[in-house]
């Protein structure tokens, strides 16, 4: 296992880029810790496998360095960085059994007979495929090929690490809860360093201690799950984040007030004065409909998710999201929103703006 | 339970269909079949003669003889063409403009008409003004497709695998592209070589489109007929008297019609009978999940 660093690390697939738009994968810094769990979160093409795919060997980025505990593998391929990966379709070699579809790593690096059937059989208890060794793997289903592949990777006990490209894409829904936290486990009993490529964010805030969203190219925000729900640094992350995502609207910064529209919000916060497009951001969880207090808002709809309502409403000409507890009354007479201070983030060109005097704890 | 409906009109949507297949097939063949129970004299005088031609043409030496030869160039030509093939489309460019002109220039062969691939090779190997034959002579290779059986053989063999091993590359090449990237990048984690990459990857994903490779070209190759008539006509002898080259002479050079048609409809029963087992194969392929 390694501690995986990225040096100024930046790829584009055009061997002459003339801007920062030609980079699938804007410049990064970054260090993996060793033994911890990310997930690479963002929408299609956002980067995230140019940027796992450079990990793992498979690309040569056009520029930076990446090393593994501090040794300089960006020139090393693939084999000899001691990487697994698990990806999106589950590659299995269909004329193998699954017995051999596990040994196939360590006989191709020579390892012997009985290490090898040893080894084997720890993995196959270990993805739940013991009786199942002396199949062929063609005729098995997706989720169980999907195990091998997952096996396969896990053979090796000195893996640097283990990436995962959408490796639940392919699977039933309950196969993905059980893989998931099977996953997990894995993790927990065996603490690999395992870098995990989702576009879904329940699979990436279920998963990882450290989820890395991306975006356009540029890693926007690495923290916990609950960073990335609290203070989202960018309003990008606040949309992909939530279901709803965090309401962003148009708004005038001064000190601790926020006007929308010349209405007046509190804000938990005092702000230096903030220039450029500046947006404060609520999640729909910290707004609240009310018959007297806040600003007036014209409600549209409202959706019962079973645990929560949503209320899709119209605030000074722009949608808002607010969402109620199951039990919280919505009438025709509450036609005003209240925001919770302290859960108002200020943007500047979708950037959060710190406030002054530091983060409340 | 739902009711069935039941159209005996819709008969009408499918008879144009039988009406083509018999003219064209099922007809033909029922003369053939006519001819094969009969003797035939002058004057359209037929005589039954039940499975008499059938004994007389499975008791001929000169049959066996020619299907001997036959299989023997079938199972040539397929040992050949086949790993050749595969040989090609493994190293032929993935993508770009050099795959468009690979493929381009492999695919014309496979246009050339069968008697002017035949005319190619006859003057191409022929010793006095011949390319191939004439250089071989200057080299002091003792080579005459028209005297000697091996010359002979080696001709309408390098023939038909010039001709076309290129429609094997083709179908292995379409079936190495379908295989997604994934693969090859999961074979380098592992640490495959060239040779298990193949092996465990490459050949399983192209086993489907390599079976049709083979029956096709199993196929063509026992029905030949015109590249080795226009070469070697058959000789030196009957050295490279093929089974359909054999039929002709029979029917058409000596008209023997009876034991012809028997000769062909044994011949037509082998090919099914061949092309059968590799549906069988394939289909049951298939249910594995290939």
């Amino acid at each position: 296992m390694a501690r995986i660093t990225l040096d100024n690390l930046a790829h584009s697939y055009n061997p002459t880029p003339a801007s920062q738009d030609d980079y699938a994968l804007k410049e990064l810094n970054y260090d993996w810790e060793d033994g911890e769990a990310y997930a690479l979160l963002g929408s299609s093409g956002c980067g995230k496998s140019t940027l796992l795919n450079i990990i793992s060997g498979l690309l040569m980025p056009s520029q930076g360095r990446i090393l593994f505990d501090g040794k300089d593998v960006t020139r090393a391929p693939t084999a000899e960085r001691n990487i697994a990966q698990v990806f999106q379709f589950p590659v299995v070699y269909d004329t193998m059994t699954v017995h051999d579809n596990l040994a196939f790593p360590l006989r191709n690096r020579g390892r012997d007979e009985t290490y090898v059937a040893e080894r084997v059989q720890e993995i196959a208890r270990m993805i739940g495929m013991e009786d199942m060794l002396r199949k062929k793997a063609r005729g098995l289903g997706a989720d169980a090929k999907q195990k091998i592949s997952l096996g396969r990777g896990m053979v090796r006990k000195d893996v640097n690490a283990l990436l995962f490209d959408e490796p639940l894409t392919v699977i039933d829904p309950h196969m993905k809860w059980e893989l998931r936290t099977q996953l997990k486990k894995l993790h927990h009993d065996f603490g690999h360093t395992m870098i995990y490529v989702t576009h879904d964010q329940t699979e990436a805030l279920t998963f990882a201690d450290k989820v890395v969203v991306m975006y356009d190219g540029r890693v926007v925000q690495i923290g916990t799950p609950e960073e990335l729900f609290e203070r989202p640094a960018h309003t990008f992350v606040g949309y992909f984040i939530g279901s709803p995502g965090m309401n962003v609207i148009p708004a005038k910064v001064e000190g601790t007030k926020a006007y929308i529209n010349g209405s007046e919000i509190a804000l938990g916060a005092g702000y230096a004065p903030v220039s450029g497009k500046v947006e404060i951001g609520v999640r729909p969880e910290f707004a609240r409909l009310s018959e007297s207090e806040g600003l007036p808002v014209k409600v549209r709809r409202v959706e019962d998710a079973g645990r929560h309502k949503i209320i899709r409403a119209e605030f000074f000409g722009q949608d808002i999201n607010i969402i109620a507890g199951e039990d919280d009354p919505v009438r025709a007479d509450m036609t005003r929103v209240t925001f919770d201070p302290a859960r108002v983030n200020v943007y500047a060109n979708d950037w959060r703006v710190a406030p002054q005097g530091g983060e409340a704890a | 339970m739902q009711q069935k409906t039941t159209n005996h009109k819709a008969w009408f949507l499918v008879l144009p269909v039988l009406v083509l297949v018999a003219f064209s097939a099922v007809i033909p063949l029922m003369t053939v079949v006519n001819y094969s129970v009969q003797d035939t004299f002058g004057n359209n005088q037929f005589f039954w003669a039940g499975l008499e031609w059938f004994q007389e043409m499975l008791s001929d030496e000169r049959m066996w003889n020619a299907l001997q030869r036959q299989l023997m160039f079938s199972g040539i030509i397929l040992a050949i063409e086949i790993p050749l093939g595969i040989f090609v489309a493994l190293n032929m460019p993935k993508s770009g403009f050099w795959s468009s002109f690979c493929l381009v220039v492999m695919s014309l062969p496979l246009l050339i008409p069968w008697n002017v691939v035949g005319t190619i090779w006859q003057i191409f190997g022929r010793v006095d003004i011949g390319l191939l034959g004439y250089t071989l002579d200057a080299l002091g290779i003792d080579y005459n497709y028209t005297q000697d059986t091996i010359s002979a053989w080696i001709t309408i063999i390098v023939m038909d695998v010039w001709h076309w091993t290129s429609l094997v590359a083709l179908l292995a090449f379409a079936g190495l592209k379908s295989i997604p990237d994934a693969y090859y990048q999961a074979a380098r984690i592992d640490q495959a070589n060239r040779w298990k990459v193949f092996r465990f990857i490459e050949l399983p994903k192209m086993m489907g489109v390599l079976m049709i490779a083979i029956l096709l070209r199993f196929m063509d190759s026992f029905m030949i007929y015109t590249e080795p008539f226009v070469v070697t006509g058959g000789g030196p002898g009957n050295a490279t008297t093929l089974l359909s080259i054999d039929l002709v002479k029979m029917a058409l050079g000596q008209f023997d019609l009876g034991p012809a048609a028997a000769f062909s409809l044994m011949y037509f029963l082998v090919i099914l009978l061949i092309s059968w087992v590799f549906y069988t194969v394939m289909v049951n392929l298939d249910k594995k999940g290939m």
